[in-house]
């Protein structure tokens, strides 16, 4: 399902019910999919998602089972992966281990045989801009996994293509380093104005990198939408699980106002209350979904009794230095995953293990999921 | 290490020494190069005319210099047959991959020799070839075929084909695919995809498999005795003539020492360049 972008443009990449099957197996199911230039889209997804198989089918290097891919308004279906105004960054980066970087960059603008000075013009600035230029004559061999991912970069951008496509652009690097090339390559986007589809499995790299992301499961798209859209309004179980963490309580809506709805939940052991109305059928099963910063935690009764409040015992404290987790076990037996900011340094009268404590939450958090 | 001591240095060294002495009518047929009086060392005789005359007779030079031609014709024959069935083996699925390789290992369950007569039945006047061709009416004479050129290289070429295939094999099957896409996406053909990036990668084991067939190829002695010319021999079968015929090791001895220099050279090439890869990093 695509998403509606709100301009009035034409898209710069449209997928149109791109099916791919590989035997029996769907890989990819009716995807449809608009990007407008200039986005960083993320593909998140978990392995098998069809995350790649899209990203390859971009790229030329798969065929659509049915469905068409336009690029500006251009089908792709006739032109070969030579041919289209697209390059990839590869998870591995498959730099040519025989060439020095100088020859990997200028590659793929010698096979568009541009004139050497031209060519040694162009390698000279894109080095530049990925912070390469001393490393010229070095062979991928000898450079670090983060200056090869510089290099690959720099030689899918040289090219100027209409798309940049990176799989697991950042998935080599250790953390550190990830951390700071991800605002590089934000900072390189912006510079150059390409367009880029990243796939990633990791969700803290779909948030940060992207302008707009979509989620797959099982070959389709289950959510388009920008990173805080898909975080605090999770379509789906799916989605609202696999990004970030969250608090799932099964429940049957016994009342739905336009306003507000209230949910009893057995594995809650009482009733939750919505300040916002949502579409389902009376009486039905839904699933109200709070994350884990949203619920608070403390010793006494917060002064609204009955709803939205549950009792319980902590169970299991991890500290992660910048916030702690609580894991608390309320009557019915589910434990319910809390987590609360490190604001002091010296909290001595911190909640801690074995102790009853309620938890409570704003009637504007929880999500009500449908299916 | 010891394999290598007792199987090769020591013949080597043997072989050395005779290649400096003179014939002799006796048991060895040969002049001892060290001449020991009351068990003291009193004279060696070094004897460098055997070498000497490898320059000066015609026969010695036209046979090195026919040896190399046809082991450089026939290894750039399987080079050019082999690459691409390697080439198609390492890029098929695992299991017709084996089946392949087993095909080309195959012809070694039956005697060599066996399979170089055969060619003789293929090939000659009123062999399977030219009856086909002549029931065919497609030629009207029969084709001289045996003791050519052309059936020494048929010969050498079928025979040393695995030792090309092999190794490149090997090598090809190690190549990373990623890398004929990222040349695909960065706007290159297919065929410019190969050259320029399967082919130079590939050089190690072209290397290794020219040598394979290059330097027995130069010492083959079945094959051109079988299939070739008879008026020029290859230095196999000149080395071979010089012992049994001739009964002179020493002058067989010095044949046999300057092939091996000959040998070394490209041996030596390889080294280097297999050192400069290693050096560049795989």
């Amino acid at each position: 399902m695509s998403e509606p972008s709100g301009q009035a443009k034409a898209p710069y990449l449209r997928i149109e019910n791109v099916t791919k099957r590989f035997g029996e197996f769907v890989a990819v199911n009716e995807v449809s999919l608009d990007v407008q230039r200039g986005e960083i889209f993320c593909l998140l997804g978990g392995s098998g998602s069809g995350k790649t198989t899209l990203l390859r089918m971009l790229a030329g290097f798969e065929t659509p089972t049915s469905g068409k891919i336009y690029i500006d308004g251009q089908d792709m279906s006739e032109i070969a992966p030579y041919e289209r105004p697209v390059n990839m960054m590869f998870q591995s980066y498959a730099l040519f281990p025989h060439m020095t970087v100088e020859k990997n960059v200028a590659f793929g603008l010698e096979q568009e045989r541009l004139g050497k000075d031209e060519i040694r013009r162009r390698v000279g600035e894109i080095l530049e801009i990925v912070k390469m230029s001393p490393f010229l004559a070095r062979r991928p061999h000898q450079l670090s996994g983060g200056q090869r991912q510089r290099v690959a970069l720099a030689r899918a951008l040289v090219k100027r293509p209409k798309l940049l496509l990176l799989d697991e652009p950042l998935a080599a690097l250790d953390r550190k380093l990830r951390e700071h090339t991800q605002f590089e390559l934000i900072n390189i986007q912006e510079q150059l104005g390409v367009t880029f589809i990243v796939v990633t499995h990791d969700q803290e790299e779909a948030m940060t990198l992207s302008s707009r992301m979509g989620v797959m499961n099982h070959g389709q798209i289950v959510q388009v939408g920008t990173p805080t859209d898909i975080y605090e309004f999770p379509a789906t179980r799916f989605v609202a699980d696999f990004i970030g963490s969250v608090n799932m309580f099964e429940g049957r809506l016994i009342e739905d106002e336009p306003d507000f709805v209230r949910i009893r939940s057995e594995e809650l052991g009482g009733v939750i209350y919505v300040n916002h109305g949502i579409s389902s059928a009376p009486d039905a099963t839904v699933w109200a979904a709070i994350r884990p910063e949203k619920i608070n935690l403390s010793r006494e009764a917060p002064p609204q009794p009955g709803e939205n409040v549950v009792k319980g015992v902590v169970k299991e404290i991890a500290y992660m230095g910048d916030m702690s987790i609580y894991l608390v076990q309320i009557a019915s037996g589910r434990t319910v995953r809390v987590t609360i900011p490190n604001v002091a340094r010296h909290a001595d009268d911190r909640i801690t293990w074995d102790e009853t404590v309620y938890l409570s939450w704003h009637a504007a958090s929880p999500v009500v999921l449908t299916r | 290490m010891v394999w290598l001591i007792v199987l090769f240095l020591i013949p080597f060294i043997i072989v050395f020494k005779i290649s400096f002495a003179e014939v002799q009518l006796a048991m060895p047929p040969y002049t001892p190069l060290f001449e020991w009086l009351n068990g003291k060392l009193v004279a060696v005789k070094l004897n460098f005319s055997n070498y000497h005359y490898l320059f000066t007779d015609a026969l010695y030079v036209s046979s090195y210099l026919y040896s190399l031609k046809v082991a450089a014709v026939s290894t750039f024959l399987c080079l050019l047959l082999g690459y691409p069935m390697a080439y198609s083996i390492a890029r098929s699925n695992p299991a017709t991959r084996n089946v392949l390789l087993m095909l080309i290992v195959l012809p070694f369950w039956t005697s060599f020799l066996l399979r170089v007569y055969a060619w003789i039945g293929l090939l000659k006047s009123n062999g399977v070839i030219n009856n086909v061709l002549m029931g065919l009416g497609i030629i009207h004479e029969p084709l001289t075929m045996l003791q050519t050129d052309f059936a020494v290289y048929i010969g050498i070429v079928y025979s040393y084909l695995p030792f090309m295939i092999l190794p490149l094999y090997s090598n090809l099957e190690k190549h990373d695919l990623t890398l004929i896409e990222a040349a695909a996406d960065l706007g290159a053909r297919p065929f410019t995809a190969f050259r320029r990036i399967t082919l130079p990668q590939s050089m190690p084991g072209i290397i290794a498999g020219s040598l394979l067939v290059f330097i027995p190829a130069v010492g083959e002695y079945v094959i051109p005795s079988l299939l070739g010319r008879t008026d020029q021999l290859m230095i196999g079968r000149v080395l071979s003539d010089e012992f049994f015929q001739n009964r002179d090791w020493p002058v067989a001895s010095s044949v046999a020492i300057f092939m091996l220099a000959l040998l070394v050279v490209p041996i030596m090439l390889f080294q280097r360049f297999e050192k400069r890869t290693l050096e560049a990093g795989k």
